[in-house]
């Protein structure tokens, strides 16, 4: 059923078409909506899952990590401020190996009070273990929630689906909204590999301080399960292809062939991007476009695999690492390390704390490095005041 | 008044252990004997969440078991969940949560935090179940001081007491926070103290909590031989000491509102409980004991006048 709705109701369906059993929430503009959404879902009956609106995001977290150890499929939603302050058990969710699925609205960091876009809140979080996935329309938001789950229960790993604040959590846009039955093929009961309850009799995490390397172990563990996640997306992805029509991708290529520059990007200018891109390749200049989709675990063997040879690669970072720079930069960078016919990768910083970006500035960055060789500084700012 | 521990030769205890030989917490730690006590009553359908404090070392000797799932056998005989230090209550709700969606309503989850777990940085977890009340349990055992990190000052610390952050001449100022009123003012269905001194008056609250749903709340002094400086064997001494002297009360309330003193103290000077304590030696000035003295009479009448109100 196609539907028009916003990229936060998007999440919401993809959450309830998920069928939870249990979901935590605590309020954060610009993710209400999703909750709220939910909450109707509850209180209407469609949505069967217990609800604990609980008194802070940290407590959301808790409780989803207490509920998912019970063998339940949990869902919690976020943003910005609440993603920070959930910091400390987003390493316990990752480092128990517990499948949450959590809806991520990217909004800056105070201070001061600002609601706008930035993808720094969950950037910032990169090493807790989380997979991270990079949203660009409603239907992918809606979409990524379900494919969220199949990953994360088949690794036993949480995972993030991130879309940006406004530009998509308050714009609305035709979704299709898959039937439920076919979601329910899709998308079976969640099935633990093991699990709390009174029964078993087991301990869960005991202190791990006189034997270290049990946990050293686990990380191992963790990490192979990472390492397991762009096999397990493809096959997800191509299963939902199968049944629903649609596919996203670990990366997605628009325009690489033979492309001189490459823009990489992720989230909703990604859309505005793929606009200037089509414009130069009219005028006949050889720009494409790489959207990250998956940022954890980062694509390293795709990225070096598609930029290879490219003489000039553009980074469009929404975010900032102070003292170190673009997030996405950073990552591709090192990415690249290893391979030969290296790319010159250019580092910029845009539209950070919701500022807009628009095909004008996309186009003056393409402009800019068409002509020059090598980036004048290693963090390149557009539309700063200085 | 009426007496819960007059009632003892009614209440048989379980035969059952739930705690195996051999934890690791210190020789005369009373957190030990509490949960024993405890479990007898609960019983096997109950599943123990824990935050970080000296209790996670309850489990510590299945430290040694290697399992890739994370997941060992218990050092008691019922499931432990740990989890991070300020969020026991919640994670318990998330717990129960997780318990009823799948058709059980029948598991006890039962949260043990020390009292920093509790009183400070997990009030907020705490307040938001009571609030809402959670179908939970909550047990603080208190030792009034961060005592898993060594003895720190928490806000259960009494008045003139010396811990490792508040060193002499300099001990701690200011009174005990009052968890019992905190959680009487959420109207918790059933709030109550304990000792491991009088058991009978612990097995019988947990009891009576038992049958209740709700958030139900438990406050237990329990007194902690290497923090509070005294040879273990003088652990349930000291616990005595502590609601004989109406420092620590015996009492319970329902429903914020109903009190009920479940013992009546025999109202020993409260010079003769901190003497047995290292953590009090300076204090031994008549015009120190006095100003704890007068402070606990007005607390033992405040409570008397709820208990009559
Ligand atoms: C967020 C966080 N801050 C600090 C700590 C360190 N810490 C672990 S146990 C503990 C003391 C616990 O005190 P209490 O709750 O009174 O229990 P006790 O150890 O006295 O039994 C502290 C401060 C932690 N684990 N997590
Ligand atoms: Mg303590």
């Amino acid at each position: 059923m196609e539907k028009v709705i916003s990229g936060n109701y998007a999440a919401a369906y993809g959450a309830k078409l998920a069928r939870p059993k249990f979901i935590a929430f605590y309020p954060i503009t610009p993710q209400t909506t999703i909750v709220e959404k939910l909450a109707d879902f509850s209180s209407s009956g469609e949505l069967e899952a217990k609800f604990i609106p609980v008194e802070s995001e940290h407590s959301a977290m808790a409780a989803c990590i207490g509920a998912a150890n019970t063998g339940v499929r949990t869902f919690t939603a976020t943003s910005s401020q609440g993603l920070a302050l959930m910091h400390e058990l987003l390493f316990w969710a990752a480092g128990a190996r517990l499948p949450i699925v959590m809806s991520n609205v990217h909004r800056a960091l105070a201070p001061p009070t600002n609601l706008g876009a930035d993808q720094t809140d969950s950037f910032a979080q990169r090493d807790t273990g989380w997979i991270q996935l990079e949203c660009e329309s409603a239907q992918e938001v809606l979409d990524s929630i379900l494919q969220a789950y199949r990953i994360a229960e088949e690794v036993m790993l949480p995972c993030m689906v991130c879309h940006d604040a406004f530009y998509l959590s308050h714009t609305y846009e035709p979704v299709d909204i898959p039937e439920a039955e076919l979601v329910d093929s899709y998308l079976p009961p969640y099935v633990p590999p093991f699990k709390l309850d009174s029964e078993n009799r087991l301990t869960f995490y005991a202190s791990s301080t006189r034997c270290p390397a049990t946990q050293y172990e686990f990380r191992y563990h963790a990490q192979q399960a990472m390492e397991r996640v762009p096999a397990v997306l493809r096959k997800a992805d191509e299963h939902f292809y199968e049944l629903f029509g649609r596919r996203y991708g670990i990366v997605e290529e628009y325009y690489l062939d033979g492309a001189e520059l490459v823009i990489v990007a992720a989230g909703t200018m990604v859309s505005t991007v793929r606009r200037v891109v089509e414009e130069f390749r009219q005028r006949g200049e050889r720009v494409g476009l790489l959207r990250i989709r998956m940022f954890r675990p980062f694509p390293k063997e795709e990225i070096r695999h598609l930029l290879k040879g490219v003489p000039k690669v553009a980074v469009f970072d929404r975010n900032i690492s102070l003292g170190e720079g673009g997030i996405l930069s950073q990552s591709i960078k090192s990415a690249l390390y290893h391979t030969d016919q290296k790319p010159v990768v250019f580092g910029f910083i845009v539209g950070l704390c919701g500022v807009d970006i628009t095909q004008d500035i996309v186009g003056d960055i393409v402009d800019y490095t068409l002509q020059q060789d090598t980036p004048e500084e290693d963090i390149i700012w557009t539309e700063v005041i200085r | 008044m009426t007496s819960l521990l007059a009632e003892k030769e009614k209440f048989v205890v379980p035969e059952e252990e739930y705690i195996y030989q051999g934890h690791t917490l210190c020789a005369g730690c009373s957190a030990a004997l509490i949960i024993r006590y405890v479990l007898k009553v609960l019983g096997p359908k109950t599943i123990c969440v824990v935050p970080a404090c000296c209790f996670t070392l309850m489990s510590g000797r299945s430290t040694y078991g290697r399992d890739s799932q994370l997941t060992m056998p218990s050092g008691l005989r019922i499931s432990i969940l740990n989890c991070a230090f300020e969020t026991a209550a919640v994670t318990a709700s998330g717990v129960k949560a997780g318990l009823e969606a799948q058709g059980d309503y029948e598991t006890t989850v039962l949260a043990v935090a020390g009292d920093g777990g509790t009183f400070d940085i997990g009030l907020q977890a705490l307040s938001g179940a009571a609030e809402r009340n959670d179908d939970i349990m909550y047990l603080c055992y208190d030792n009034e001081a961060y005592m898993n990190t060594g003895i720190q000052r928490s806000s259960a610390t009494p008045d003139g007491c010396w811990t490792t952050t508040t060193p002499l001449p300099r001990p701690k100022q200011g009174a005990k926070k009052n968890i019992m009123e905190i959680m009487a003012a959420h109207k918790v269905p059933y709030a109550a103290t304990a000792t491991p001194a009088f058991p009978f008056d612990l097995m019988q609250k947990v009891s009576k909590a038992k049958q209740k749903r709700g958030t139900r709340f438990f406050h237990v002094l329990c007194p902690c031989p290497t923090g509070w400086r005294f040879s273990p064997e003088f652990s349930i001494k000291i616990s005595r000491m502590a609601v004989e002297s109406k420092v620590f009360p015996l009492y319970e309330i329902e429903d914020g509102e109903k009190y009920t003193i479940t013992y009546s103290p025999r109202g020993v000077p409260v010079r003769q409980y901190l003497e047995l304590q290292g953590r009090f030696r300076h204090l031994m000035t008549e015009q120190h004991i006095a100003r704890i003295q007068e402070n606990v009479d007005h607390h033992w009448e405040r409570l008397v006048r709820q208990v009559q109100a």
